[in-house]
């Protein structure tokens, strides 16, 4: 294991040779990740019980399944994401063509987070291999044995010289922020995708980041056989992943008082059915992690207001912490509103969040949801699984962050697209027409076929 | 005396951040979200373009030196083909686009719905000074948003022009200019943007963007560099010279993002295209150049010191094999070749932003593509041949923003190609759909009913579920079917 230096010299030799270019080699790439996520789940499931105390279900659930849907689906369309796109050409200028050509960017650095950290390790390679780059992948300190798996496998399933795993803390990620890359991804926390942006900014790098946010859970009357249901998809969107530690979790209910009580009361018993058994929920992620969740807490207008040994907050005040700051764990404040209608100004009021979760029939609720708020994505009567739609982009805007991937946006994010003309010599104009012949004025050559018949005169 | 402070140097943070407050506000009431009010901005705009053609030709002209005819076909008629097309596509741009989704998500329906980021801020240029401050607040008005336009002090007939004429043509409270030079323009970075763009020099572009991280702002860079034209042997001279002159002193005498900054060609070659080159200036601009009308002037001097700077240096003033005269009062360079300068020379490695064009000559025209790839990536790259498997080898083998082949400029023309840099040339694009969807937010929608429950989903987590879930997953309808109805048996 070399330098930074040395280890960025040898991606960006490989880059160079071009073989990342050719279509085979990307898929036999992907074919290799799909071998690996498939043959070391053992491997992956026990890395994610350290970190975390994720449960095997869930760890399929949420990352090997979500992986394998994934790289099945790039490759099924890998083909027609790397064809040139041919575009509309004005009749003037024929005979010419213009197509869209995507080529890779070169080498690509992925910062990982601790919460997903095979799943949002892995995932955003997909789109680098896809669109043909080379991969920095730095996962998170925080989720060390899976940092460890990915340095430990990655090599033997992969090309080494193509894909490097950079292990270590902030001062690792502050070596490669040094360098210059084609692109970065981060998934993390505002704060540091504000110095990654900033150091990507020496270098005039393009970044993605994937942030995060307080996404709501607005939560509307409806009937009870459907309150079973929205019961269970708001417990096992909140405690499921990652026991309420994702970016993409629900970190607070909005629903209108009269019918919290009973939201509370199937909350609770929803929550016992599910996460009875503490071995089905992951734990919070370290010590500092936790002291941070208690410290949420602690704050005596908040303690006041817990419901439940699982942390339901009912009527929490809204300045406290646990209403500015994103909870990122297993507590979840209900806010009740006079009327559900309320909801709206509630969520334009905070900063845009990743996700949105409504449950309601109201068509004309759930129309002003997605005309009046402004969020990374909004899902109706379910949460969590937009992520998994590899058609829908995943991505933040605002504080949540902006870019997006999943699908094809990952090959896209991971592409430049470059725009080719091409003429021939054939079916030329005299020359002169560009010039010594003034335009007379108010003349109206509004369209665009007279602009690009002048350009192409000559 | 508006918000904006009028005298030069008032614009200060206080004021920038009353701005930003005002539009914000605007924004938020909901003004700009509307098919209408974008529709009745955009009309204005075309209209402006007609009402106010020669004012906008005159202060062109103030500044640049640029003729008419530049002026009316590259921003003029530009701006014009923009606000038409705008108007004709917008509400088809403005439909959500309904996605397929799987049975992983079943019964289930989703599209990409796109909404406007909010406040957007546009830092236009100074070589295209209308066009360049026109097209990007098109684009940001078409998606639904408030914009700022600082337009470049370089140009300040055409920037005093825009403040002057915008307010009388579209909604004030939602769409502003802002003139002023680097403290103004500092004084508004320091704000919170949803979106910023940014068209200039790559030293501003970091500044811009490093700005932008504070507030994790997306930025949109049209950055330069120098756009080099491969021409094969095998072509038809005559065409190519014409069509390269027009790229290069036809636009803004060379100062223009996407001009040809340099020629490599094969040695032997060479003698012709020069010759090719210099007939082809002749009959475009006479035997004396420096009193063509057809040329603009460089535009100020320090530009024109930074450019006779090039010629200059060591060993580059020897190459010159046409033109080269100067003239620092009237702030005029002729059409100057050079033959052969060093690779390392300042000429070689600066962006020439100028009427100096280099030709650099190579034993194999293949040779040519290792020279642009070991460059900074340009944000255009040009290539004149007939040899169509050279072309491909180009096409795959050269990163730019945009090529064409056989021609010059021509590409940003057509509005269904992106215009756009990569690496040093910048981030991002825009240009007909391409402006919309930059200037959008494109927000994920799934709709799920209550029915189609995956218990496999929820814990207590059973071997059965973890089937049903494996088959879920791979959208193996079969494995669904096996794991329902319970085998293999547990």
């Amino acid at each position: 294991m070399g330098t930074v230096e040395e280890r960025l010299g040898e991606m960006r030799e490989a880059f160079r040779s071009g073989k990342t270019k050719c279509e085979k080699w990307r898929r036999s790439q992907l074919m290799a990740l799909l071998a690996l996520v498939r043959e070391e789940e053992e491997g992956i499931f026990s890395a994610l019980n350290r970190d975390l105390g994720k449960h095997r279900a869930e760890a399929f659930r949420d990352e090997v399944g979500v992986l394998i849907k994934s790289i099945n689906f790039a490759l099924s369309s890998l083909k027609q994401w790397m064809a040139p796109k041919s575009v509309k050409v004005p009749l003037v200028s024929f005979p010419s063509s213009a197509t869209v050509v995507p080529e890779p960017l070169g080498v690509v650095l992925l910062f990982s987070s601790w919460n997903f950290p095979i799943g949002l390790a892995l995932e955003p390679i997909i789109g680098a291999f896809s669109a043909g780059n080379v991969v920095a992948l730095k996962p998170s300190e925080l989720a060390p044995s899976s940092a460890e798996f990915l340095a430990e496998a990655i090599p033997r399933y992969l090309d080494g010289a193509a894909v490097k795993v950079f292990l270590g803390g902030p001062s690792v990620g502050s070596q490669l922020l040094e360098q210059r890359w084609d692109k970065i991804l981060f998934t993390g926390s505002p704060r540091v995708g504000r110095v990654v942006m900033a150091a990507a900014a020496e270098h005039l790098t393009p970044v993605i980041l994937e942030l995060g946010g307080k996404c709501p859970a607005i939560v509307d009357s409806i009937g009870s056989s459907e309150q079973k249901v929205a019961a269970k998809r708001l417990v096992a969107g909140k405690w499921g992943p990652c026991c309420g530690q994702a970016c993409v979790g629900i970190d607070y209910i909005l629903v209108e008082r009269q019918f919290a009580s009973t939201l509370i009361d199937m909350l609770r018993r929803t929550v016992k059915s599910l996460y009875g058994d503490s071995r089905n929920l992951s734990r919070i992620v370290n010590r500092q992690h936790f002291m941070r969740l208690e410290g949420l807490l602690k704050d005596p207008s908040v303690s006041a207001s817990v419901e439940n040994r699982t942390d339901d907050l009912a009527g929490s005040p809204l300045d406290s912490e646990i209403m500015t700051e994103e909870v990122f764990g297993p507590l979840l404040p209900i806010i009740t509103l006079e009327k559900i209608g309320d909801s709206i100004a509630f969520v334009r009021d905070r900063p845009k969040p990743l996700a949105i979760y409504v449950f309601s029939n109201d068509e004309a609720l759930k129309k002003r949801v997605v005309a009046e708020t402004s969020s990374g994505s909004v899902t109706f009567n379910d949460t969590m699984i937009q992520f998994a739609v590899d058609t829908l982009p995943f991505g933040g805007v605002g504080g949540s962050g902006f870019g997006r991937y999943h699908g094809k946006f990952s090959f896209d994010a991971f592409s430049h697209e470059k725009a080719v003309m091409r003429r021939q010599f054939l079916l030329d104009f005299p020359s002169g027409t560009l010039h010594g012949t003034r335009p007379s004025s108010g003349s109206s050559g509004t369209s665009s076929t007279s602009t690009t018949s002048a350009f192409c005169s000559s | 005396m508006d918000g904006d402070g009028e005298r030069k140097g008032e614009f200060d943070g206080k004021a920038a951040a009353e701005l930003v407050g005002e539009l914000r506000q605007s924004f938020w009431n909901g003004k700009t979200r509307s098919y209408d009010w974008r529709t009745d901005q955009l009309r204005s705009l075309a209209r402006m373009l007609v009402e106010k053609e020669k004012d906008i030709i005159d202060a062109l002209h103030e500044d640049l030196g640029k003729p008419e005819m530049e002026s009316f076909i590259h921003e003029i008629s530009l701006a014009k083909d923009g606000c038409a097309r705008t108007l004709k596509e917008l509400k088809s741009w403005m439909k959500p686009q309904k996605v397929s989704t799987s049975i992983t998500t079943f019964p289930s329906s989703a599209e990409i719905v796109s909404e406007p980021l909010g406040v957007v801020l546009v830092i236009s240029a100074w070589n295209y000074p209308f066009l360049l401050s026109l097209e990007p607040v098109v684009g940001a008005i078409a998606a639904g948003n408030a914009v700022v336009l600082k337009p470049s002090e370089i140009a300040p007939a055409t920037s005093s022009l825009l403040k002057r004429l915008l307010p009388g043509y579209v909604d004030s409270s939602s769409i502003r200019v802002v003139e002023g030079g680097v403290p103004e323009t500092t004084a508004l970075l320091d704000q919170k943007w949803d979106k910023i763009i940014y068209t200039g020099n790559s030293k501003v572009g970091r500044i811009v963007m490093a700005a932008a991280a504070k507030h994790l702002t997306p930025v949109v860079l049209e950055l330069g560099g120098k756009c080099p034209v491969v021409v094969d042997s095998k072509v038809d001279l005559d065409v190519a010279t014409k069509r390269i002159a027009v790229g290069k002193w036809g636009c803004n005498n060379g100062q223009a993002c996407i001009s040809p900054d340099y020629i490599i060609t094969e040695r032997e070659f060479a003698p012709k295209l020069i010759e090719a080159m210099k007939s082809t200036l002749e009959i475009f601009y006479g035997k004396d150049p420096m009193a063509s009308k057809d040329l603009s002037r460089i535009v100020n001097s320090n530009h024109f010191k930074r450019i006779s700077k090039l010629l200059d240096s060591d060993k580059v003033s020897e190459k010159i094999v046409h033109g080269g005269q100067r003239d620092e009062q009237a702030l005029k360079i002729s059409p100057t070749l050079l033959l052969d300068v060093p690779q390392d020379s300042l000429i070689m490695t600066e962006e020439i932003f100028g009427p100096l064009l280099p030709i650099i000559t190579v034993d194999d025209i293949h040779q040519s593509f290792d020279i642009i790839n070991s460059r900074p990536k340009p944000l255009a790259a040009y290539l004149f041949t007939k040899d169509k498997k050279l072309e491909e080898k180009f096409v795959r083998g050269v990163s730019a923003g945009g090529m064409s082949i056989n021609e010059t400029v021509l590409h940003i023309t057509n509005p269904g190609l992106p215009f756009g840099g990569v690496g040093e040339s910048g981030m991002g694009a825009y240009h007909g759909k391409f402006s919309f969807d930059t200037f959008s937010h494109k927000k994920a929608v799934l709709r799920r009913s209550f029915g189609g429950e995956a218990p496999a989903r929820y814990p207590p987590y059973t071997p059965k579920k973890s089937r049903l879930l494996k088959a879920l997953v791979n959208g193996d309808i079969i494995g669904i079917i096996l794991a329902l109805i319970g085998w293999p048996r547990a």
